[in-house]
């Protein structure tokens, strides 16, 4: 039995808003970013969820791109979070705050 | 796939600065002096890439597989982002040294942004788009961090990082729902489908995040919050970009898409959201920019402002309206490098002197700076005849014509607004004594680049009608 679409829709648009609420809420920079990416993962499942329902290859050949820029986001994101690790010994981005937020 | 010679060539300034970037890595790993040169060379590159594409302006064509535009406005847009870039690079050379960061990568990090910018402008298709924006925003992030020993430049690029790679996924996801509903990411066909799919709930869901991440990177009212941290905390001449080659870039995509949009007969459909972003994007800018005592900070609330004027534009939705958000973009992005060139000129050791109080008495001291300072303030403001008024008054026109007149009146309340905090700036310089002494180091690299813009935002004043003829007959 083939599962619908609308299955996988409803399951990527719930990782999506999860994403939202772990940027809004949570306060530790490298869990933000664990947050985002989760957001970028829920835009690839929808991506292949309607490239295997349409039978369109385009879908699946994003979800190379979207991953390959994932990779290079996190090496910059982790790079600066090392960074202002190093001068300030905080991760909280509550902390992060000589400019006017 | 480049058939032959002729897509080769039109392809010219997207593969020099390809090319580019692989020699200044090679020049950066192996070659000895390369702090002296590696500049230079890629200003050689930036002038080399945006001449050609002046020269092959009317070489109208699309490439590999339908994925690429060259010619027409998209070479016009190579120009802003290339000289805009060669201004920049000018701009950092003794700036960085003033730091202590004169960083090879900083160089390669600004041709790699560039390329970005090149491809969003002559995208095809989302993937394009797609690619362009993160490169262009990967490189921003590094950028904004460049000063890496410094705190305010690590919160800033942290801070960017953060809001830019959220708005990423929001663009993803947006992207993801309108490839589900159309089958396709090319940017003919979804303007082909529009109409059918207007009604569809994904689709104009997808249309709304995609354009809800593009609203971040320019800087327009609800996703404005990181403009004025960001300016303030990364290095002066990384803001200039930021707030003129990235925001170019932006709207160049997004004209793409709501143009082939427009084409397809959905030009209204996004207008009312459009009018009250704009609104709120003009009257918060300019009224917050009152308040501000830090230079890079009010440049920041203006910078937003002014994305308000472009959106106005795009609320048209007419083909007036391109052509006046084209001009003003190329003129926006030289008077603002002006400005921000000269903020870096004055801006000491430590960020000593970028309190507005510091202008007072400028022009006793150094005339020549203040009197370009006062041009680029002009411009800003939209007086004639610089290059400013006449992208408003394009832009305006554009929105009476497609009977939105009530905007434009509210544009031009707004543009009054920051008259004034334009304006005390030059008032400072001329009227007021000077409070504190400093010594303004002798940089004419700097003093080149800022001349040169202020230059270019003359001619865009003095022949106004010329390069929106040319715009308008691409369109």
């Amino acid at each position: 039995m083939q599962i619908p679409i609308e299955y996988y829709l409803i399951l990527s648009a719930f990782m999506f808003i999860m994403g939202i609420v772990g940027v809004l809420t949570r306060r530790n920079a490298i869990i933000v970013f664990m947050s985002i990416e989760l957001m970028l993962n829920s835009a690839n499942l929808t991506f292949v969820a309607f490239a295997s329902y349409m039978g369109n290859t385009i879908g699946q050949l994003f979800v190379f791109f979207v991953m390959a820029v994932a990779a290079a986001e996190a090496a910059i994101g982790l790079a600066i979070i090392l960074a202002l690790f190093r001068n300030k010994m905080t991760l909280n981005i509550d902390e992060v705050n000589i400019l006017k937020w | 796939m480049i058939n032959n010679a002729q897509e080769f060539y039109n392809a010219l300034p997207i593969l020099i600065i390809g090319t580019g970037i692989l020699i200044s890595l090679l020049i950066e790993i192996y070659a000895e002096k390369r702090k002296i040169f590696q500049p230079w060379i890629s200003i050689i590159i930036f002038i080399a890439a945006g001449s050609y594409a002046l020269l092959s302006i009317e070489q109208k064509s699309t490439l590999f597989m339908n994925m690429l535009a060259t010619g027409g406005n998209v070479n016009v847009f190579y120009f802003i982002f290339t000289f805009g870039a060669a201004v920049v690079t000018l701009l950092s050379i003794n700036y960085l040294k003033k730091y202590g960061a004169n960083y090879g990568e900083f160089y390669i990090l600004v041709q790699l942004s560039v390329l970005g910018m090149m491809l969003m402008a002559g995208a095809k298709d989302l993937i394009v788009i797609f690619l362009g924006l993160e490169l262009m925003s990967v490189s921003f992030y590094a950028l904004a961090g460049i000063n890496r020993k410094r705190l305010k430049s690590n919160e800033a690029s942290l801070k960017y990082f953060l809001l830019g790679a959220f708005t990423t996924g929001f663009t993803v996801y947006g992207i993801a729902l309108i490839y589900g509903t159309v089958g396709s990411t090319s940017i003919d066909l979804i303007a082909e489908k529009f109409i059918e799919l207007s009604n569809n709930f994904l689709f104009i869901t997808g249309l709304l995040l995609f354009f809800i991440g593009f609203s971040f990177k320019i800087a327009a009212f609800p996703f404005h919050m990181w403009v004025p941290d960001v300016y303030q905390g990364s290095s002066t001449t990384v803001a200039g970009l930021f707030s003129t080659g990235g925001k170019a870039a932006a709207f160049s995509a997004i004209l793409i898409t709501l143009g082939a949009l427009f084409t397809a007969g959905g030009a209204h459909t996004f207008t009312p959201y459009l009018a009250v972003l704009a609104v709120l994007s003009m009257l918060y800018g300019s009224i917050v920019a009152i308040a501000q005592s830090d230079i890079k900070r009010m440049l920041a609330y203006s910078s937003i402002a002014h994305a308000g004027y472009l959106i106005i534009g795009l609320a048209a939705g007419n083909y007036q309206g391109i052509a006046g958000i084209i001009f003003y973009l190329a003129a926006y992005t030289f008077m603002n490098l002006g400005a921000f060139g000269i903020v870096s000129l004055i801006e000491g050791e430590e960020e000593a002197n970028l309190d507005i109080k510091s202008y007072a008495g400028l022009a006793a001291k150094y005339p020549m700076l203040a009197a370009l300072l006062s041009i680029c303030m002009f411009a800003l403001a939209g007086l004639p005849p610089l290059a400013g008024f006449f992208g408003k008054y394009y832009i305006f026109i554009a929105a009476i014509k497609a009977d939105l007149t009530w905007l434009a009146i509210v544009g031009v309340f707004s543009s009054a607004i920051s008259v004034y905090f334009y304006l005390r700036i030059v008032v400072l310089m001329y009227f007021k004594e000077s409070e504190k002494d400093f010594v303004v180091a002798h940089n004419s690299t700097g003093l080149l680049a800022v001349i040169i813009s202020v230059l270019l935002v003359i001619v865009f004043g003095v022949a106004p009608g010329t390069i929106i003829n040319l715009i308008s007959s691409f369109l």
